[in-house]
């Protein structure tokens, strides 16, 4: 048979196990790595058709996430305001701005602006912000420090097990709820005060789901 | 036996002179070892034989409703389906349960009776083996796409995830994901080990024909088989640990898809006699399935000298066993919805027998508790049509079994404003139907490319393999001994 096969057909077999586990160990690293939202979602930060610059109103002009954002702490859904609210100054500030023209031309036409989705919640997935605010979880923890940004930028993965996370050791992301719209607050354990948040954890009976059905409806 | 009998037996045997029974002959008429290795190789290197052909065709043309149904459940989505609340487990499921008990006649061919040396196994092992693989891959066709997002089915297995959800392994789903790949990847290793032999005869033979091409794919497989000494001791080490290796499997695989029923709190399903009952009917289904398969392809290449009417006898046998402890699980389990005083359970099994779906227990009667009767009479185990037809009838009771079990539980649960009556859509039915294709398909291409029968096996159960001849030393063994039997057996 020496015809058939030469002799060093007789590593082969090994050869294959070692290239089919070093294969399958860079698959998996790689798909950790790139296929996970860590990756596929953090940084994402499209161009948005006003180039409306969050740490400007916030930092200069000293808006509350709820000037715009008047839903949030209401609301299941949190909304991104109309024309309308935009125009209550910017009639009389910059009212012939060229970067502003989408937003006259809402206003005067009543169809929103196109923003651009940033931070997507699944269909699949049920999401109440007012819950979240109304029991110590503020904007930054999903969203990051809006306050600073220029243009919106996905800062935290959202995966479910972000989520999840929260859901099983909530004391590690409270904070007080006078702070919650106070984006350079620090949270109640980073501030060293674990034993605070768990307290308010049982006084406020928060209670995050953590059944399938909870977000999964 | 044909011992003869010891010097201190009784003297009183002298006077009855007890029968002698002869032990079978495996192989009939002598047959050589050279026939055997050209009889089975024979089917692999002739001409593909019209018949082969017409019936590939046929069942590449079924296993595509298969592929069809599946293609459109995967592009709708699972509703497709014909369940829905309360019968949220059907076909699928029962189909399921179907495929996966036809399996278990394989394991316990290729494990059970290897431990207990029933010699008769090897010319219908390799067969069966690969009908247990076969069906594994349709039986898991359906859970796999009741999961509805197919593409996330690896979620069955425990892997690390960004969802950071495990999985409950409280779950006798859960515990089914094991069983069931476990005895996929048993069975595939125990019919690949005991075909190494095999695909080397036709790794020489291909050669000295001249067929290169062939040679070499042989070849590949047979990893470098040369049939020396040192191989074969390790080969039979190897066979004999996987046989140690599946004996649990043929117990504990159905054993766990019955828990998928008997762990819920469900009337009908929540009885402890699910598991030896599971057991006893896989079983008596795989060997309805063997007979099947092994009937025809006897009849066919004209197997009939290594297919004997002793290995027929012994699968009816087998199947009658099975048939009647499946029969004997029927009654139970109406005795204990009695016995039990519980009101649910009795009228679970009321509702069974005379409800909406009674139609389907009175098939399933007829087919699993009075066919297998059948196989008590001799006359009907010589007439190998009669054989065939009733071991039809075996796989279709088996199917009803399943459906009856799994629906009408579903239908009638505690709450009469949950009842419901479910029929399968056309989908569902086209799915079902083509992996009788899948199945068909991946045999015909089993029995035109492998050895069919395990060619070394088959030689060690020869009469001509037993070096003492039947005699050693006053004693004759009469172990597949041409000799004792022609002669009535040994002398007393």
């Amino acid at each position: 048979m020496s015809k058939l096969f030469p002799k060093s057909a007789n590593k082969l077999p090994l050869q294959i196990l070692i290239y089919l586990g070093v294969l399958a160990g860079i698959a998996t690293a790689g798909a950790t790595y790139y296929l996970t939202p860590k990756y596929t979602r953090v940084g994402y930060a499209p161009v948005q058709p006003v180039p409306f610059s969050h740490a400007q109103h916030v930092q200069e002009v000293g808006l509350d996430c709820r000037y715009c954002h008047s839903s949030v702490d209401k609301s299941g859904h949190s909304n991104v305001p109309t024309a309308q609210t935009c125009m209550n100054c910017h009639n009389v500030i910059k009212p012939t701005s060229p970067l502003l023209a989408p937003v006259r031309e809402s206003f005067e036409k009543n169809t929103p602006v196109p923003w651009v989705w940033v931070h997507r919640t699944p269909d699949f997935a049920y999401f109440n912000h007012a819950i979240h605010v109304n029991r110590g979880v503020s904007c930054v923890e999903c969203h990051g420090k809006v306050n600073e940004m220029d243009t919106v930028a996905h800062t935290q993965p959202l995966s479910m097990a972000f989520c999840i996370e929260c859901h099983r050791n909530p004391e590690m992301r409270l904070r007080d709820p006078k702070d919650i719209f106070n984006l350079d607050s620090k949270n109640l354990a980073d501030q060293g005060r674990a034993e605070d948040a768990r307290k308010y954890i049982h006084d406020w009976k928060v209670m995050p789901p953590q059944s399938c059905s909870g977000c999964h409806r | 036996m044909a011992h003869a009998q010891p010097a201190t037996a009784p003297a009183v045997l002298q006077e009855v002179r007890p029968a002698v029974l002869p032990r079978a002959v495996l192989v009939e008429h002598g047959r050589s070892f050279s026939w055997i290795t050209d009889k089975i190789c024979g089917i692999i290197e002739g001409k593909t034989p019209a018949w082969w052909w017409v019936c590939f065709i046929v069942a590449c043309f079924v296993a595509s409703f298969t592929v069809g149904g599946i293609t459109y459940l995967v592009a709708t989505g699972v509703g497709v389906w014909g369940h829905a609340n309360p019968v949220n487990w059907a076909w699928d499921i029962v189909n399921f349960v179907f495929w996966i008990g036809i399996g278990h006649a394989g394991t316990l061919i290729s494990a059970i009776l290897c431990l207990l040396r029933q010699k008769w196994r090897t010319s219908i092992n390799r067969a069966a083996e690969a009908m247990t693989i076969f069906a594994v891959v349709c039986a898991a066709i359906f859970p796999v796409f009741h999961v509805g997002r197919v593409w996330y089915a690896w979620y069955l297995f425990p892997i690390p995830n960004s969802n950071i959800i495990w999985q409950n392994f409280r779950s006798p789903l859960e515990w089914d994901v094991f069983a069931v790949s476990t005895y996929g990847t048993v069975s595939v290793l125990f019919w690949y080990v005991g075909l190494i032999p095999d695909l080397a005869v036709l790794r020489d033979r291909f050669y000295a024909a001249g067929n290169k091409f062939r040679s070499f794919l042989y070849g590949v497989f047979a990893m470098g088989w040369r049939g020396s000494n040192r191989h074969w001791s390790n080969y039979e080490m190897a066979y004999l640990i996987l046989a140690g290796v599946s004996t649990p499997l043929v117990l504990s695989v159905h054993t766990i898809v019955s828990f998928d029923f008997a762990v819920s709190l469900l009337p009908g399903w929540h009885t402890t006699i699910f598991p030896p009952y599971f057991v006893a009917g896989a079983i008596f289904s795989g060997f309805g399935m063997v007979l099947t398969l092994m009937l025809p392809l006897r009849a066919i290449y004209g197997l009939q000298d290594l297919i004997t009417q002793y290995h027929i006898d012994c699968m009816c046998k087998i199947t009658l066993a099975t048939g009647t402890i499946v029969g004997y699980a029927y009654g139970m389990e109406f005795f204990i919805a009695w016995y039990s005083s519980n009101p649910y359970e009795g009228f679970a099994f009321i509702n069974r027998a005379f409800g909406h779906y009674s139609w389907a227990y009175w098939i399933m009667i007829s087919c699993n508790v009075i066919t297998p009767q059948f196989f008590w009479s001799k006359w009907i185990r010589r007439n190998t049509t009669l054989v065939w037809v009733l071991a039809i009838f075996v796989n279709v009771g088996m199917w009803f079994e399943r459906f009856v079990i799994i629906v009408t539980s579903l239908a009638r649960d505690f709450l009469p404003s949950s009842w419901g009556y479910y029929s399968p859509s056309i989908v569902e039915i086209f799915t079902f139907f083509g992996t009788f294709g899948v199945f068909s398909t991946l045999f015909l291409l089993f029995i035109r490319f492998l050895p069919i029968m395990p060619m070394a096996e088959l030689k060690a159960v020869t009469p001509q393999a037993d070096v003492h001849g039947g005699r050693h030393g006053d004693h004759k063994t009469g172990f597949g001994d041409p000799a004792s039997i022609e002669q009535g057996g040994a002398k007393p």
